[in-house]
């Protein structure tokens, strides 16, 4: 592997060369992109299950005809297929089902859910619990049951799809994980282990007691009377998120082979950084001295000063906690910079979409360069008085683009940021 | 870009197993010169065999009641054997060096509340309404914080609460291979300069009914009284679960030189690919593996520990493959660590890795663990140690474990 050009750290340079999205505003850059730009929000009444007696009754949720009964696995596998294809297709590169780099992929922990439960425990009548369940498994044939909820699981059927190299790594950093997927596909480059990687984020996991989970952590928006109004980053009035589905897919290149082989440069990866925090399961430090240092090591990593950010790609999941601290942390981190960034959240129209949101974000913030426009911050109706920040409330905003830092921070301390920036590296 | 490659060495060990807990109860359980004997229950999970979790004394590592409470029990296992490797090496409670650790967890699930789920199931069986009463039974019978007991990166995160590990933190999932992708993953991290310190590992439980399940639905598990991996292969083979948890700290030789810490073992290099097993694939596979790492092979005699799952067609496919070596001038000394300790899932490479670490620092290597004939006896002082860890259900790797040139770490 010849490489010649190098970072201000003498690193290989990483590019984006391919980006496919699917979410609840549709399939596809280009039906995301018209709904982004327009405001458009995908959240909606759940009709996949019951929702009695349920406080949250809403959520961004990707259905079509004809995709036969949910099985989650199955559903977060084809919404990464999708995202992954179109990916690959825009890139061009490697042959049909012979992607030249490994697989890294941001997913849901596996879980047997209660349908695939239910569906063993009444197979047979063979006592009760756990014991008739595990009786029963081994009495019937399950095999696909077996082949699907592994943790593994989706990425080994999509290494067999794609033929992507190596064994593949399933990763979960919470709701970092997207962009931990596109960390991986950075480092992986940088140290000339590859020339390329694709990094998916997929989440299709809505179910019954996802929904339940996270009423219970008080974590999710419950305006069920106006779904497309609930996520509302940056108010004074939101309470919470609102669960969504989606997939994105980056396909990352070193430059000098993206150049190589003529590719389209859509963007580069200039920087990334982390930074565990160790203060609760599921709040920040009160000083936000885990998310500063996330956001100051990505600057570095990028060689970039705060100055230099032109967007900035909001976590915003609309929880009063996160959206306090990501406005603290930024103030902290950017200085007097922050007052004249527009920042806006794509959770706003999309919900929050978990294990993919990060890749879809880096996916958007790629897209935002591109244009030339901003997706606003939409249900930004009354700004929380003590988040002052330029959130491009409502309406989209034409602004040259030649930077984006995009945030995402996840249960568990999770902390990531990474720096997009456009063509020249 | 630094193109000479760091030395990397494990500087420090937790190892927690159906054995016991610590280096010393494994070697004089392993290499005493008499067979180990398992701890098994063939009863709690029946008919499969189960390696039963030994007691720890949680409060050395995870000192608070408050945090005890917000885990369940495999959160618990890994966050204290994390502590234990933490320990080990030197770094707990050091806040500089906790702040630029850097952190891989291979990770599976938490356990479920099966009573819970057992009520719900039996209800649901009667019921004409089942997905309302499935909605009021969530939200009246779960835990909120059994969430996150239960959620994957959430070891990761605890380990971060409780030992104050800070740098980047990301979990691996993926059954065998996660585990192996962690440790080859932060092997190149440090190889590359990408970090000098890592804290690596995993933990499983087998007395999950929840978990049997899954491998039950896969016709994957060994029933029957416990028998050594390699006996299995006249039986329909299978695995018998495991419980245990192993952390490495895995960090540069400069790193370590410069704090002045002893290494047990180095980590020579780590391979992995995968197939989609089809008779022979993965054998086909490991054997283009071996050819990668060919110039780092010895000659003569090689001590080599197996993950080997139990699980056929992979348990011939492993074993054929390992006795092939000696079509290349070697004469491995094959020990399958499955039969003492079952199959551990995400932990299982690095509880390999410190079981080879271990060897390697005591200069001997351990004795057969059955009387199958695969394992030969070896009485040499191991320079290098072969690790074979395949997936039950994919992936297949090859590690190769060295003998650093300094002092080593119990040599003193």
């Amino acid at each position: 592997m010849s490489q010649s050009t190098r970072d201000h750290r003498g690193r290989p340079i990483v590019v984006v060369t391919g980006i496919g999205v699917v979410t609840s505003l549709g399939e596809g850059k280009e039906d995301n992109w018209r709904n982004l730009t327009a405001g458009v929000s995908g959240v909606r009444k759940i009709n996949r299950f019951p929702t009695d007696g349920l406080r949250t009754q809403i959520a961004g949720l990707i259905d079509w005809e004809g995709q036969g009964p949910y099985c989650s696995p199955v559903h977060s596998l084809t919404l990464a297929r999708k995202s992954a294809s179109e990916a690959i297709a825009q890139a061009n590169i490697g042959t049909r089902g012979s992607f030249p780099g490994p697989l890294f992929l941001a997913v849901s922990p596996a879980e047997t859910k209660w349908d695939q439960r239910m569906e063993i425990y009444r197979a047979q009548n063979n006592g009760a619990g756990y014991q008739r369940l595990v009786k029963n498994a081994s009495k019937g044939d399950y095999y696909h049951y077996y082949s699907l909820f592994q943790f593994g699981s989706i990425v080994e059927h999509l290494a067999d799809e794609f033929g992507t190299r190596g064994q593949p790594i399933s990763l979960t950093t919470a709701c970092a994980s997207g962009a931990t997927s596109v960390q991986l596909g950075v480092e992986a480059i940088r140290r000339g282990d590859t020339d390329a990687a694709l990094c998916i984020g997929t989440d299709g996991e809505i179910c019954e007691e996802m929904v339940v989970r996270f009423t219970l952590l008080s974590a999710l928006s419950t305006q069920n009377e106006d779904p497309q109004g609930a996520s509302k980053p940056f108010s004074k009035t939101r309470d919470g998120f609102v669960m969504a589905e989606g997939s994105a897919t980056l396909v990352l290149e070193s430059y000098d082979s993206a150049k190589a082989r003529g590719a389209k440069i859509l963007g580069v990866v200039r920087g990334t950084g982390e930074r565990a925090d160790t203060f609760h399961r599921t709040r920040s430090t009160p000083d936000g001295s885990a998310i500063i240092d996330t956001i100051t090591r990505s600057l570095a990593d990028a060689g970039m000063q705060p100055e230099e950010i032109d967007y900035i790609n909001a976590h915003g999941t609309s929880t009063p906690e996160n959206d306090k601290m990501e406005y603290l942390a930024l103030s902290a981190a950017l200085g007097s910079h922050l007052a004249n960034t527009p920042i806006s959240s794509n959770k706003s129209m999309i919900g929050h979409t978990l294990s993919a949101a990060g890749a879809i974000e880096a996916a958007i913030s790629l897209m935002t360069i591109h244009a030339g426009v901003i997706p606003p911050t939409i249900n930004c109706h009354e700004q929380d008085p003590n988040i002052l920040m330029d959130v491009v409330p409502n309406v989209k905003r034409n602004h040259a683009v030649s930077t984006v830092m995009s945030n995402s921070f996840g249960f568990g301390g999770q902390n990531v940021c990474l720096i997009f920036a456009a063509e020249p590296a | 870009m630094n193109t000479e490659k760091s030395e990397v060495w494990v500087t420090g060990i937790g190892l927690v197993s159906s054995l016991g807990e610590g280096l010393e109860t494994h070697w004089a359980q392993l290499a005493s010169g008499r067979r180990p004997v398992p701890s098994v229950d063939a009863e709690s999970q029946a008919p499969y065999p189960v390696h039963p979790m030994v007691k720890f004394d949680m409060e050395t590592q995870i000192p608070k009641r408050s945090d005890q409470r917000q885990m369940g029990p495999w959160q618990q296992l890994g966050t204290y054997t994390a502590g234990l490797a933490l320990d080990d090496a030197g770094i707990a409670h050091n806040a500089d060096l906790l702040a630029a650790t850097n952190m891989i967890v291979a990770a599976g699930g938490g356990e479920r509340d099966l009573e819970v789920d057992a009520a719900i199931m039996e209800s649901l069986l009667a019921s004409a309404n089942p997905g309302p009463e499935l909605n009021a039974s969530l939200m009246s019978d779960l835990r909120p914080t059994l969430f996150l007991a239960q959620l994957s990166n959430l070891m990761a995160g605890n380990i971060s609460i409780v030992h104050g590990v800070t740098d980047s933190s990301r979990t691996f999932m993926g059954e065998e291979m996660a585990g192996v992708m962690a440790v080859e993953t932060a092997v190149a991290q440090i190889q590359h300069g990408q970090g000098d310190v890592f804290l690596v590992g995993g933990a499983y439980i087998a007395e999950r009914a929840d978990m049997i399940l899954l491998m039950a639905m896969g016709k994957a598990l060994y029933q029957g009284e416990h028998c050594p991996v390699w006996s299995r292969e006249a039986n329909d083979g299978g695995m018998v679960m495991g419980s245990a948890s192993a952390f490495l700290v895995l960090e540069s030789r400069e790193h370590a030189e410069a704090r002045g810490v002893k290494p047990y073992a180095r980590i020579d290099t780590v391979v992995s690919d995968r197939c989609n097993r089809q008779a022979g694939a993965a054998r086909k596979v490991a054997d283009n593996l071996l050819e990668r790492i060919a110039d780092q092979l010895p000659e003569g005699a090689l001590p080599v520990l197996s993950g080997c799952c139990g699980v056929q067609p992979q348990l011939t496919e492993e074993r054929e493959f390992l006795e092939s070596l000696s079509s290349r001038g070697i004469s491995p000394a094959i020990r399958g660590v499955t039969t003492v300790i079952g199959d551990v899932l995400e932990a299982q490479f690095p509880v390999n890795v410190a079981l080879a670490s271990l060897a390697i620092s005591r200069e001997a290597f351990f004795d057969p663990f059955d009387d199958s004939g695969v394992e030969l006896a070896y009485s040499g002082q191991p320079e290098h140690i072969l690790i074979s860890n395949w997936g039950h259900w994919r992936g297949e790797s090859l590690s190769l474990i060295g003998k650093p040139d300094v002092a080593l770490r119990g040599s003193d």
